[in-house]
């Protein structure tokens, strides 16, 4: 019942055009990945063109439904109370409401994924030592680690980075440590291991490559989580303070106008949740593209459709 | 039809295809094959000739979608099955028609106690719950589950192999089936515990007078056991009848060719003449690797003393069951393993606490080959990087602008093509990728390559090229051989002298044709007629 | 089985008492005890008697030890803003968070469970596409965004259900409708993937070879295997529901321990965040427990190991 594989080797294509051509088939995937380069586009350029537009107090347009296009195009989506645009203040948010969740996704990925390898490949008391204070970390709820640790500290943009990296550190040093502890006991590691490569080769070439997808999947999820989590901090307040806003705090304070003016709160919740959709599609295309034998899979049925 | 001709079972014409990922393809195409009661047909192929897929029909089995029945018939006792209702083809299955699977562990659901699952067959078919368990427990012990009453309730993960393949042919004769389908029923076990089973199987055939349909590849099996086979390669029926016409006189050129790829049929090799023997490469000596136990009782000795040579351009075969301490050898001897006694060297190098320097010497000169090419192959990297990275390591070997070079001359050593070094280890087939597992393993020349059970996961005509390679390469890489192996023909026709081991022990070691036509100790005899193709038949 | 509980309770032990630590650590180390206990108006006259009196000029080692002796005691000290105990508010407030997060688990697992097992009974079947669209929109919802949307469409223009506050049946539907959102869409996914691993398993198809009935072997078999993973997640995602109690709990004005949490942030009452931590410590160390066990009773391999 097996396929014979076609005889000519590697196809010549780019890596990268191979994978955008296995994107375009998956067309929920490929829908995310465009809503995400738009989200990130507008995060990169959006202050610098929309600042000051975004700020232009109108108080005729004030609380202005959406669809409102004598004002301009920019009110489509409506106005806040203060007669500005909603569309603009979205597009100026998403760099705050990205800084934040990519800076708290790296920072824990790198120190989160290091700790594991070291814990995974050693195995000893070190990772005992690191696995329990994980685990203090995990076992409590990280809203409520991040409410108090804000209130000791204060609340700015390095301190709302800070926290929510610390919160989400476990995530990526258990999951990077379990991998280890697996790929490490592979047939193809002991084999490298009797061929008497160092443990530096061992872990760079066999056991990284290896657990890299999970880990970028992982990190794609997380940032989702991650946006949702600083949402709700500034939702509740303790996110970054004004007159820096991201799309948490536009919610929080559309929700005084909620009978009047519903749409103030609304949008923005509508990009979060796009957001933290397109990211999961994402991460759920990658975990199948990530592995040489699905992605294989993918190809062949696109070459028989 | 009349009634007189109307077999038990019969399948007509039967055509199946999948529709997977990777396209349409064809499981069986115009299968045919009829069985009676008290009548042992064998479905013979190897992987992926779609031996099962017809029994799977039969038991309504095939998932449709991704499967679909193509054309056919699929009889019992007349009536088409393939139109039956679910709730007809329920009401057969388990009752008139019962299955074993080969791997039990995952076959046996892990969450429910034995018994439970033994009686479930007797409530699906509607008898009450008490009179099951009571039944259940009457079986249990009918298939000679050791201390079936206490063990009632424990889960699959507390029995072994063995035992849990007779919980699970108590299961399937719970009801007195017209046919009990067996696929692949012992291919996991030891020699010694699948001579048992199938003469449970036999034995339970002649008392309840069943049909018995063995799916295998194994062609010992087939001749121990079976009245008819059908052989089937690529989803095609090529040959049937009875078992020893189409054995003595196979009339199809795939069968011939599997009966001549069977190993332990030929002559033995011919022995290294004496005067080559006199220069041990390897040298083991009292070597001991004891596991510290729970409890008080004495360390668990995974090896005990072991003590033998390897002379240079031998082949010497390790021949033991499962937790005979075979693999810790070889782990051990390679370091892998912290030996907690003896002594083993190779050439003046101590392989047991090297120094630096010798470590090197042996990284280069010992080199191994594992069972399962799939899982020795790292999955992220090129056939040319794997190759290559023996090289990579030790720096001075090769110059890296020779790498590529050399990886194509090895590949084509092992019978593959230079082409294929751009590819990856997926893309390969299990054969294909043992000779690439086996060109790395002669990347940095070596004197010494050990085999742990490098040809037991192959079909029987893959297993038969690879061995002929092995042998190739010694020949002309004066290579000398570790060959450890469950299966003793492939031992005869390859190893010039064999080490028996059990329980850690070596209990005999000596010249292959000496210890097959003469072997000294029990456990060796034992494990000699317990083989089916090499000890008598199972069926008196 | 002994040792496995055992050992699963000293970790959980080990994470409670590292939590206890941590919150000494940040009243103490973050600058003067006495910023973060009293108001922010209190005078420097009050800071001084106030340290010398709760002993914030003692030894570091002496503080602890008294901090640990007062907690033996159950004493967590008084509120500072209400002049109570701090174990009579939090116990106060408890049973409302408790009763909030144990209808929304039992309705997201119910719910989730339900949809995902038929949704494998077809992979990429309708029902199975509808299914995981939906989980995964569930899964990306901000929940006090969808709280607030909740409450424009339920309250506001439907007039069927109270905007917020405190009373009979109809004030805890929605609250316990939007907590269960985001957990159910997250172990939908997790019970679709583990079923249809399940029914694809070897033991399925013995069970089909008997002739079992198929709605035992979804239900019987299949099910109780493919419950193990959900579990786990099931045991985070019962964590994570005091982060989205807090939120729900302010939104609704519910009385639970995640706004008098809020509150207590609010006023600076640091006695009543410290105590309020310790307590969801302990709560979640029982429930930590609680799912081993439930994983111990659902595998016998843990079990018999």
């Amino acid at each position: 019942m097996r396929t014979t594989i076609a005889s000519n080797g590697q196809p010549s294509r780019s890596t990268i055009r191979r994978y955008l051509s296995l994107l375009w088939h998956d067309k929920f995937a490929a829908a995310a990945v465009l809503f995400l380069l738009l989200v990130f586009c507008a995060a990169l350029f959006g202050p610098a063109v929309f600042e000051a537009s975004s700020n232009r107090i109108n108080l005729i347009a004030r609380n202005a439904p959406p669809l409102s296009f004598k004002y301009g195009w920019a009110f489509v989506l409506g106005a806040d109370s203060l007669g500005r645009s909603i569309l603009l203040r979205l597009i100026v948010g998403a760099q705050n409401t990205m800084l934040l969740a990519a800076s708290a996704v790296i920072c824990s990925l790198v120190i989160g994924s290091f700790l594991g390898f070291i814990a995974g490949y050693r195995n000893d008391w070190t990772s005992a030592v690191i696995m329990r204070v994980a685990d203090v970390v995990m076992s409590f709820p990280s809203l409520l680690l991040a409410l108090i640790v804000l209130y000791v500290l204060k609340p700015g943009i390095a301190n709302v980075i800070l926290v929510l990296a610390i919160t989400r550190i476990p995530i990526y040093l258990r999951t990077t440590r379990a991998e280890v502890l697996e790929v490490r006991e592979r047939t193809f590691v002991t084999a490298a291991r009797i061929m008497g490569a160092s443990p530096r080769r061992l872990i760079w070439r066999h056991i990284r490559p290896t657990v890299t997808p999970t880990l970028i999947t992982i990190a794609t999820l997380e940032f989702a989580f991650v946006m949702l989590s600083e949402s709700s901090l500034s939702f509740l307040g303790l996110g970054i303070q004004p007159p820096a806003f991201t799309w948490g705090a536009m919610v929080a304070q559309g929700q005084s106008y909620l009978s009047t003016a519903w749409w103030v709160a609304f949008w923005p919740g509508v990009a979060i949740t796009l957001t933290a959709m397109s990211l999961n599609l994402f991460a759920n295309w990658l975990r199948i593209v990530g592995d040489p034998v699905q992605r294989w899979r993918l190809e062949s049925r696109k070459k028989s459709s | 039809m009349t009634r007189n001709d109307q077999h038990l079972v019969e399948i007509r014409n039967l055509s199946v295809e999948f529709h997977t990922q990777e396209g349409t393809v064809q499981a069986v195409r115009n299968v045919s094959w009829h069985i009676d009661r008290g009548e042992t047909l064998a479905i013979l192929g190897e992987s992926g000739s779609g031996k099962s897929v017809s029994s799977s029909a039969l038991m309504g089995l095939i998932d449709i979608p991704p499967g679909r029945i193509t054309s056919g018939e699929v009889l019992y006792r007349g009536e088409d099955l393939l139109k039956a209702s679910y709730e007809r083809q329920r009401a057969l299955n388990g009752s008139k028609i019962a299955m074993i699977f080969q791997d039990t562990l995952a076959a046996l659901n892990p969450v429910y106690p034995v018994g439970w699952q033994v009686a479930e067959t007797f409530r699906a078919h509607g008898v009450d719950r008490q009179k099951a368990n009571a039944r259940a427990l009457d079986l249990l012990e009918r298939v000679e589950l050791p201390n079936a009453r206490a063990r009632f309730n424990d889960y699959p993960h507390q029995f072994s192999g063995g035992q849990r393949q007779r919980i699970m042919i108590a299961m399937a004769i719970a009801l007195d089936p017209d046919l009990l389908i067996a696929d692949e029923p012992t291919t996991a076990l030891d020699v010694s515990v699948q001579t048992r089973i199938l003469r449970l199987l036999k034995e339970l055939q002649r008392e309840r007078g069943m049909g018995l349909l063995m799916i295998t590849h194994d062609l010992g099996i087939v001749e121990g056991l079976a009245d008819r086979v059908a052989v089937m390669n690529g989803g095609e029926i090529v040959e049937t009848g009875p078992v020893n016409q189409v054995f003595n006189a196979p009339r199809h050129a795939y069968t011939r060719n599997l009966l001549n790829a069977v190993p332990g049929k030929h002559s033995f090799p011919a022995s290294a003449p004496e005067g080559v023997r006199a220069e041990p490469l390897i040298a083991v000596k009292d070597l001991s690797k004891g596991y510290p136990s729970a409890s008080r009782s004495p360390a668990i000795m995974a090896l005990d003393k072991v003590s033998f040579t390897l002379a240079r351009g031998e082949t010497l075969g390790v021949v033991g069951e499962s937790g005979s301490g075979k693999s810790t050898l070889a782990r051990t001897l390679l370091g892998l393993e912290r030996a907690s006694g003896g002594t083993a060297s190779y050439r003046d190098c101590d392989m047991l606490r090297p120094t630096e320097a010798d470590r090197t010497i042996l990284q280069r000169q010992i080199q191994m080959v594992f069972q399962d090419p799939t899982a020795s192959l790292n999955p992220r990297m090129t056939v040319e990087e794997i190759i290559s990275e023996p090289w990579a390591i030790h720096r001075d070997v090769l110059p890296k602008k020779e790498w590529k070079g050399r990886v194509g001359a090895l590949l084509e050593q092992v019978g593959l093509t230079k082409e294929h070094a751009q590819r990856y280890p997926h893309q390969f087939s299990g054969g294909q990728r043992q000779r690439i597992a086996i060109a790395r393993a002669l990347a940095l020349r070596p004197d010494v390559i050990i085999c742990d059970e490098a040809v037991s996961s192959l079909d029987v005509s893959v297993q038969a090229q690879i061995i002929a390679l092995l042998k190739n390469l010694k020949d002309e890489h004066g290579l000398s051989y570790i060959f450890i192996a469950h299966d003793l023909p492939v031992v005869r026709s390859f190893a010039d002298r064999v080490l028996v081991m059990r329980k850690g022990q070596i209990v005999e070691q000596g010249r292959t044709d000496s210890l097959f036509t003469d072997p000294q100790h029990p456990y060796t005899r034992e494990l000699l007629q317990s083989d089916p193709v090499l000890g008598s038949h199972v069926a008196a | 089985m002994r040792g496995y509980i055992g050992s699963r309770v000293a970790h959980s032990a080990i994470s409670m008492v590292g939590l206890v630590v941590l919150v000494f650590f940040l009243a103490r180390l973050t600058g003067n005890p006495a910023d973060i206990y009293l108001p922010v108006e209190a005078s420097a006259e009050a800071r001084a008697a106030f340290s010398e009196a709760h002993g914030f000029n003692d030894p570091l080692i002496v503080q602890f030890w008294h901090f640990v002796r007062d907690l033996a005691h159950l004493d967590f000290g008084t509120s500072l803003r209400q002049d109570r105990p701090v174990l009579d508010l939090v116990f106060a407030a408890f049973p409302t968070t408790l009763l909030l997060a144990f209808f929304a688990m039992f309705f997201a697992l119910v719910v989730a469970i339900v949809s995902g097992a038929l949704a494998a009974q077809r992979p990429n079947g309708i029902l199975d596409r509808f299914v995981n669209v939906i989980s995964l929109a569930g899964a990306s919802l901000p929940n006090f965004w969808l709280a607030i949307v909740a409450v424009l469409v339920f309250s506001v223009w439907l007039r069927w259900l109270p905007t917020s506050g405190t009373g009979g049946f109809v004030y805890w539907i929605l609250p316990i409708m939007v907590l269960s959102i985001r957990p159910c869409g997250l172990i939908a996914q997790v019970v679709r993937g583990s079923m249809i691993s399940a029914m694809s398993s070897a033991y399925v198809k013995t069970a089909r070879a008997k002739g079992v009935r198929s709605s035992t072997i979804i239900f019987v078999h299949a099910l109780r295997n493919a419950m193990l993973p959900v579990i786990t997640v099931a045991g985070d995602q019962a964590t994570g529901m005091i982060n989205g109690a807090v939120v729900i709990e302010v939104i609704f004005g519910l009385p639970g321990i995640g706004k008098l949490m809020i509150d207590s942030i609010q006023y600076r009452d640091f006695a009543m965040v410290q105590g309020g931590v310790i307590i969801t410590a302990v709560a979640i160390f029982i429930l930590n427990i609680a799912i081993d066990l439930s994983y111990a009773l659902l595998d016998p391999r843990i079990r018999y190991s």
